[in-house]
């Protein structure tokens, strides 16, 4: 009599039952719960452990102890620990984002919207400076405006007009704004120049014939059309420069001149491991916050950018009479600054002494000599350099496994974010490969040397090896590989995969036979953007490495550190070579569109 | 016995109810059209048909088996339904040759070469695609790569073929020859069809039966005519037909208890199923329904009005009319003698004239002339 309720909870169990089953049955959980693990473990694990490190908690975790944050941020060292760093961090990144502003929006429109004669070119050399390491400028900076106050050889200026620079410009605020600009303009060259051409020029023709005056049309029509580019543009660039390491350090180190990432560098040298996960927290909430309120700001308007994108037609403004003027210099301007700073570093690292051009001055040492213990402690040429060919092994070895890697990882991940759209763990993974994008660099290899410094769960000690620089290298590259998987993905559309499901094909040979084939070509770009990122890569790497592990940057920045500038750049000028060669084979066989580059 | 059995089908999308409690019966050998406007769930329910969407509540049975059951949250996989799916966009594997496209699923199932060889080539057969099979769908007109992605989807025999608006992506005169190809598959092949489009026109000539599915509530199931004749409802009388149905607001009364109308374009009986929920009523009026005559013309029951535009189209003309208040589009074939400025005398048969409940939309019934047998009876006398 009483069987029927007693058939409700069989009921139930059966739900949970095939519950159960459907979701182990798709593979794409599967996928996503191993994506999850994995981001989890690499990205929310060391986070946590650089706020839990920041506190104290009382024995029995009743009460925590804000003492190291306060140390930092309210005691008698905070002024030089934090505040100064700080606020240089702050107008760097400022000056390097108006800067950058100008200079690479206005050539964005010089190449999207004027009949500029060399589009092509400047668009070459635009990328240019984003594909080399960012101290290559600081270099050449340095070689020309180096004074002999600080210490060490005279740079050319001193030599050549016996003038000595002043410290202002030598070192500091001024050269690491100039030099970061150079690099970091492409973010908003290449963002601007999408938005520039997407944006229908009917619209400003429009406002054109209702008669609003050219400064009108610019204000009311074409800035609030471009406004989103120009804020992420703004966000990318001062969150590169807050987070930079390389360049404030070659040019601001010698005056002392510290911000929060090379104060983060040096706490960590002293082994003050609180204070650097301090600083990091603050760099990462700088940016955090950034970037949260660029989303509140452009909102709704995000759908700007693309109105008016499809058969759009654009009228080119005439330079007129400027056209020449304009053609002519510009082109000069951008290739003096894309080629002299390595034209600099190559001529200097065939000289003995700085700014001596007597042809005796000249020799091949630094590249191919012997031991000479005369000559910076005896180091051999760079050809000859066993300790070079390992970092350039290990150079070669993480750049191609790393990007291998993360370019099949972010696959994957772009496959579950496109297959379970909108769903929560599609948007937790997409969220969380984001977030390395947050962490600077320096800050992020703070958290993994004291995490892998020791066996951890079923993971054996990593520091000291390779693998450790791989892996830190693949998470940190993560939010560009994963954004390149997924348009990937979206662009090859679930119905192909669906059409192999309705007709009962099991997932891993859709996956070999329909999903990979059609991926293959955003794979070998991912790929080849990746490997240039982790080429050029210093600040990630700089605290992980030991001797035996050492890359070809983290070379370039001992050298640099004890003086032997010559043998920085000769390595440095095999970095190039090596990069551009993965350009121009990226651009030859892959077709590669480098202005999806961003973001890396 | 009826092949597909839905029953109270429900699926939400992101808080959105989008099939509100479908149920619905396909008989074997059916040609069955889902038609309605888009995003109104017609490719949400062949989806979950298919097996690629899982709804929240309701079963489905194909072919007497239970294939789900959502409160026991049992889902069967699409390839165990014995049924297949022509995308929209064709969804052809672009790295694969046409024979490759069709042969996947044959090699995955391990058939031995000849087998699959053999099988391949009968259905590209089928739709006259066998020169092409060395081909890349990129190589392919739209319409070609349409025929590669049914021969696809019948390779494996399936009892139930499934198609997601094939024509849709097709210019119009490529449209009108696939409908005939169809029309001739389904009869070759014997297999169930399903159909999803939001053309009428297709709807109409190639369906057994439509299903007319209005945000996400299945409106009214019926054989092509039926549903052209005697639309369910208000909404789905205004979605049938081009030009648009004409609609005449009017009054229905009562006298001595028999109901009967009161409009612009006359009064009559009716011949009433259902009694309105309040006295105001919708009438329909075929725009083909109405004949025009001269001014003068004798003509019974006939209404005068002005003509305001003569909108020819090749094999027909539209004729946009007036008088007051009232607006009618008549649809002629062939030229017509009018011009803007003209008058004309209108008139239509009333047992064209459908009845709805201005309230709640439903159909109620047709008009009727309780004299016309009485007149009928009158011409024959004098003539």
């Amino acid at each position: 009599m009483k069987k029927m309720p007693a058939a409700a909870p069989g009921k139930h169990g059966i739900r949970l039952v095939n519950k159960a089953a459907e979701f182990f049955k798709k593979p794409v959980n599967l996928i996503s719960v191993l994506a999850l693990l994995f981001l989890g473990y690499t990205i929310v694990v060391p986070l946590w452990e650089i706020v839990s490190h920041s506190v104290r908690f009382n024995e029995g975790g009743s009460l925590i102890h804000f003492d190291l944050w306060n140390r930092v941020l309210g005691s008698k060292v905070s002024e030089s620990l934090f505040y100064k760093p700080m606020l240089n961090s702050l107008s760097i990144a400022i000056g390097t984002a108006v800067l950058s502003l100008l200079f690479g929006g206005g050539l964005a429109w010089l190449v999207a919207r004027t009949d500029f004669a060399y589009k092509k070119t400047v668009m070459f050399l635009a990328v240019l400076p984003y594909m080399l390491p960012s101290w290559i400028t600081s270099f050449a900076w340095l070689a020309v405006f180096k004074n002999d106050r600080v210490g060490g050889s005279k740079g050319l200026i001193q030599a050549v007009l016996h003038v000595s620079p002043p410290d202002w410009l030598a070192y500091g605020y001024i050269p690491i704004v100039i030099t970061l600009t150079l690099n970091y303009f492409t973010f908003f060259f290449l963002l601007m120049s999408v938005a520039f051409s997407s944006m229908n020029s009917s619209l400003e023709e429009m406002a054109h014939m209702t008669g609003a005056p050219k400064r009108t049309i610019m204000r009311k029509i074409t800035l609030p059309l471009i406004m989103p580019a120009i804020l992420s543009g703004f966000i990318l660039t001062f969150s590169k420069s807050m987070g930079s390491f390389g360049v404030p350090a070659f040019l601001g180190l010698p005056i002392k001149y510290y911000t929060v990432s090379t104060m983060l560098h040096s706490s960590m040298q002293n082994r003050m491991i609180a204070d650097a996960y301090i600083l990091s927290i603050i760099l990462l909430m700088v940016c955090a916050c950034l970037i949260f309120f660029n989303q509140k700001a452009i909102g709704k308007r995000k759908s700007f950018a693309t109105i008016g994108g499809k058969g759009s037609r654009t009228t080119y403004q005439a330079l007129g009479k400027w056209k020449r003027l304009v053609n002519v210099s510009v082109l000069g301007g951008m290739s003096l600054a894309a080629f002299v700073p390595l034209l600099i570093l190559f001529v200097q690292s065939f000289m003995t002494m700085h700014g001596d051009f007597s042809l005796s001055n000249f020799t091949l040492h630094y590249w191919l000599g012997n031991s000479d213990p005369s000559i910076a402690s005896g180091e051999v040429g760079v050809l000859k350099n066993d300790g070079i060919l390992t970092a350039l092994k290990n150079s070669l070895k993480i750049g191609i496994i790393a990007s291998i890697v993360a370019a099949f990882i972010g696959l994957l991940l772009g496959y579950v974010i496109t297959q379970k759209r909108s769903s929560v763990p599609a948007r937790l993974v997409e969220q969380l490969s984001f977030l390395p994008y947050l962490i600077p660099g320096i800050a992020f290899s703070a958290i993994y040397l004291s995490m892998f410094a020791k066996p951890f769960l079923f993971i054996p000690t990593l520091y000291g090896t390779v693998s450790l620089i791989i892996l830190i290298s693949i998470v940190n590259e993560l939010p560009f590989a994963t954004r390149a998987g997924s348009s990937t993905m979206y662009q090859i559309g679930g119905e192909l995969e669906e059409a192999a499901v309705v007709q009962g094909i099991p997932w891993w040979r859709r996956f070999f036979s329909i999903i990979l084939p059609l991926s293959k070509k955003g794979l070998f770009s991912s790929f080849l953007l990746l490997f240039i990122s982790v080429m050029k890569e210093l600040d990630l790497i700089i605290l992980l490495v030991t001797p035996q592990t050492g890359t070809l940057t983290t070379l370039i920045f001992n050298y640099a550190e004890q003086g032997y500038q010559q043998y920085a750049n000769a390595i440095m000028l095999i970095i190039v070579a090596i990069i551009l060669a993965a350009y121009f084979i990226a651009g030859k066989v892959g077709k590669v569109d480098f202005s999806k580059g961003i973001g890396g | 016995m009826s092949i597909i059995s839905l029953s109270h089908i429900n699926k939400h999308f992101e808080g959105n109810h989008v099939l509100k409690d479908i149920c619905l019966d396909i008989e074997e050998g059916d040609f069955m059209t889902f038609l309605g406007p888009s995003g109104c769930g017609k490719t949400t329910t062949l989806r979950v048909i298919a097996g690629l969407e899982n709804p929240e509540g309701g079963t489905i049975a194909i072919n007497g088996k239970e294939m789900v059951d959502a409160a026991s949250h049992f889902y069967t996989d699409p390839s165990k339904r014995e049924l297949n799916l022509v995308f929209q966009n064709y969804a052809l594997w672009p790295h694969m040759t046409v024979f490759e496209n069709v042969a996947f699923a044959l090699t995955v199932k391990k058939l031995g070469k000849k087998e699959v060889r053999l099988k391949v080539e009968a259905a590209l057969e089928k739709l006259h695609m066998h020169a092409f099979m060395d081909r890349y769908p990129a190589e392919l007109s739209g319409g070609q790569q349409q025929r590669v992605a049914i021969a696809r989807a019948i390779v494996t025999e399936p009892k139930i073929l499934l198609l997601d608006e094939p024509l849709s992506n097709l210019d119009a005169k490529l449209r009108i020859e696939m409908r005939a190809e169809l029309k001739r598959l389904h009869r070759e092949l014997n297999t169930t069809i399903i159909y999803v489009t939001h053309d009428q026109v297709e709807a109409l000539t190639l369906s057994t039966k439509i299903a007319v599915f209005f945000e996400g509530e299945l409106r009214q199931v019926d054989t092509p005519k039926n549903l052209y004749r005697f639309p369910n409802d208000l909404a789905i009388a205004r979605f049938i037909g081009t030009p648009t149905i004409n609609f005449v607001e009017a009054l229905c009364t009562s006298i001595s208890g028999q109901p009967c109308i009161e409009s612009e374009i006359g009064s009559f009986d009716l011949d009433l199923k259902k009694l309105p929920a309040t006295e105001r009523v919708t009438l329909t009026l075929k725009p083909e329904d109405i004949q025009l005559y001269e001014k003068n013309a004798s003509v019974e029951r006939g209404i005068l009005l002005e003509v305001e535009e003569v909108m020819p189209a090749g094999s027909e003309t539209l004729i946009q009319l007036r008088k007051g208040s009232l607006e009618l589009i008549a649809k002629m074939i062939g030229d017509v003698p009018f011009e803007t400025g003209d008058s004309a005398l209108a008139s239509f048969p009333l047992n064209k004239v459908n009845v709805y409940d201005a309230v709640t939309g439903i159909l109620l019934g047709q008009a009727a002339d309780s004299s016309s047998a009485i007149y009928e009876v009158k011409q024959s006398m004098f003539s």
